[in-house]
């Protein structure tokens, strides 16, 4: 039986994830734990995270979250999600500068204050609601996911990677910034993927078939 | 610009059914709010908006249970609101599977509650919910005052002032009911809106007044909205949400 750990670190809300897994998944175990022993014995990770950066990263430290992912990550797929995704950074800028995980080389910005669209309309922060995905190159995550397609957002925050072909997909608000990136066993995303109806679900599916290292 | 705005069903439950006018079913069985939400999720709605309206604080265990219930169905965003009180009541709701939660009363008898709940939580999951009404006498410059209660109660509060406050102490979101227009189906308070939402740097909910899918278009367009809220008008049959979708587009509004 399939084995999916989705890794808790006190932050935010895992039964929307957990249960869109299970949703894709049937008959796959899905755990939502922080026991390193799980997390070890899994086929593959989801490393999820909402809230602040700081509050993020004090949780993954002190439970030796980091640790096991630079292990793991060698071995089995996993998939980050939102603050999940801006923790594998070298560093944010949010609560006034965070070191965080550094599995890819860049770091966290904020949307600049006081953004227009072409028309001239005032763009909110957080950045929430549907927006569409370039994928900038192919990937076994897309499969079935039409280019240009919508996926749920809200956040305040982006990565942004040093290397390019780290990105896998962007989003415009309004200029381009990274809404996924990949490299290995690796697959992260800004966007909600368990929140994300039929789209996010085919990016769960495919995630439970993906063998990593593409 | 290609992020879409979004049209969020709301379903008014009482003890677990909806209540609000479902025409389609009997009154006193108003309808299963988990079929009601994966119906409307199957036909493109953004999100869904669940407010509680039960009276008794001990049947609270009833709308854990259907927050469950839609979330292990439906892959959309999801909102609680109603009876909001304590950090404790907003873990709970978290847990059980909602996206966000939306602070009404609770905010103007303790603001601080939102500051607290939203360092906790995170900006992203709090929702705070204003009823208000224009209080400035016909021709002077409008005046909106924050209503608790359903209206009742007057707070002294000024609208834009408050949204503002809630946006500074943490809210992520703006969800944003004219007592004025609430029920009336003669379309959103556009001036209102146009105020919170050029005032706040969040997102701005429209709510209350919904009689047709040109209000929802007017709500964007004229009031600056980044989200419609409606029930009645899909409740009731009266629009299917790909019709509210089709017609905002063929008015020039992004929709998924």
């Amino acid at each position: 039986m399939k084995h999916v750990a989705v890794i808790d670190y006190g932050m935010g809300n895992l039964h929307s994830v957990a249960k869109a897994l299970e949703h894709v998944g049937r008959g796959i175990k899905v755990s939502i734990t922080a026991d390193p022993a799980i997390l070890r014995a899994a086929d593959r990770l989801v490393f999820p995270g909402v809230g602040a950066m700081r509050d993020c990263m004090g949780e993954i430290k002190r439970l030796c979250i980091d640790e096991i992912l630079r292990e793991q990550v060698k071995l089995k797929p996993v998939l980050a999600i939102c603050v999940g995704m801006q923790a594998l950074m070298q560093s944010s800028d949010e609560n006034g500068g965070v070191a965080c995980i550094g599995l890819f080389a860049g770091k966290v910005q904020r949307f600049a204050d006081c953004l227009q669209d072409a028309s001239g309309q005032a763009l909110k922060v957080p950045h929430m609601g549907w927006n569409r995905v370039r994928q900038s190159r192919p990937h076994d995550m897309w499969k079935g996911i039409a280019d240009n397609d919508r996926f749920y957002f809200v956040h305040s925050y982006f990565a942004v990677p040093d290397a390019p072909a780290d990105m896998v997909g962007s989003a415009d608000y309004p200029a381009p910034f990274c809404a996924a990136m990949s490299r290995k066993n690796i697959f992260a995303v800004q966007f909600h993927p368990e929140k994300s109806q039929r789209n996010g679900l085919l990016l769960l599916e495919n995630f439970l078939s993906w063998d990593g290292q593409s | 610009m290609s992020l879409a705005k979004r049209i969020i069903p709301c379903l008014d439950c009482d003890n677990g059914r909806v209540v609000k006018g479902v025409k389609f079913l009997d009154i006193r069985d108003a309808g299963d709010p988990v079929e009601i939400s994966k119906r409307y999720c199957d036909q493109g709605a953004d999100e869904i908006t669940f407010l509680d309206i039960t009276a008794s604080s001990n049947e609270r265990s009833t709308t854990i249970h259907t927050v469950e219930a839609i979330a292990s169905q439906v892959f959309i965003p999801l909102t609680v609101g109603g009876g909001i009180r304590k950090l404790q009541d907003i873990r709970n709701m978290l847990n059980a599977g909602a996206d966000k939660v939306g602070i009404n009363t609770s905010a103007v008898l303790n603001p601080e509650f939102v500051r607290e709940a939203a360092e906790r939580f995170g900006s992203q999951c709090i929702v705070v919910a204003i009823d208000a009404k224009c209080v400035s006498k016909p021709g002077a410059e409008k005046r909106w005052e924050i209503f608790t209660h359903g209206g009742r109660n007057p707070t002294g509060l000024d609208a834009i002032v408050w949204a503002k406050k809630m946006v500074s102490y943490g809210a992520g979101e703006i969800l944003l009911t004219s007592m004025d227009r609430d029920g009336t189906k003669h379309g959103f308070d556009l001036e209102l809106n146009l105020a919170i939402s050029e005032a706040v740097s969040v997102p701005v909910i429209a709510s209350g007044g919904v009689g047709n899918l040109q209000d929802l278009v007017d709500g964007i367009v004229i009031g600056k909205a980044d989200a419609v809220l409606a029930a009645s008008i899909f409740h009731f049959g009266q629009y299917t949400i790909p019709q509210a979708k089709q017609y905002m587009r063929e008015h020039g509004v992004e929709v998924r």
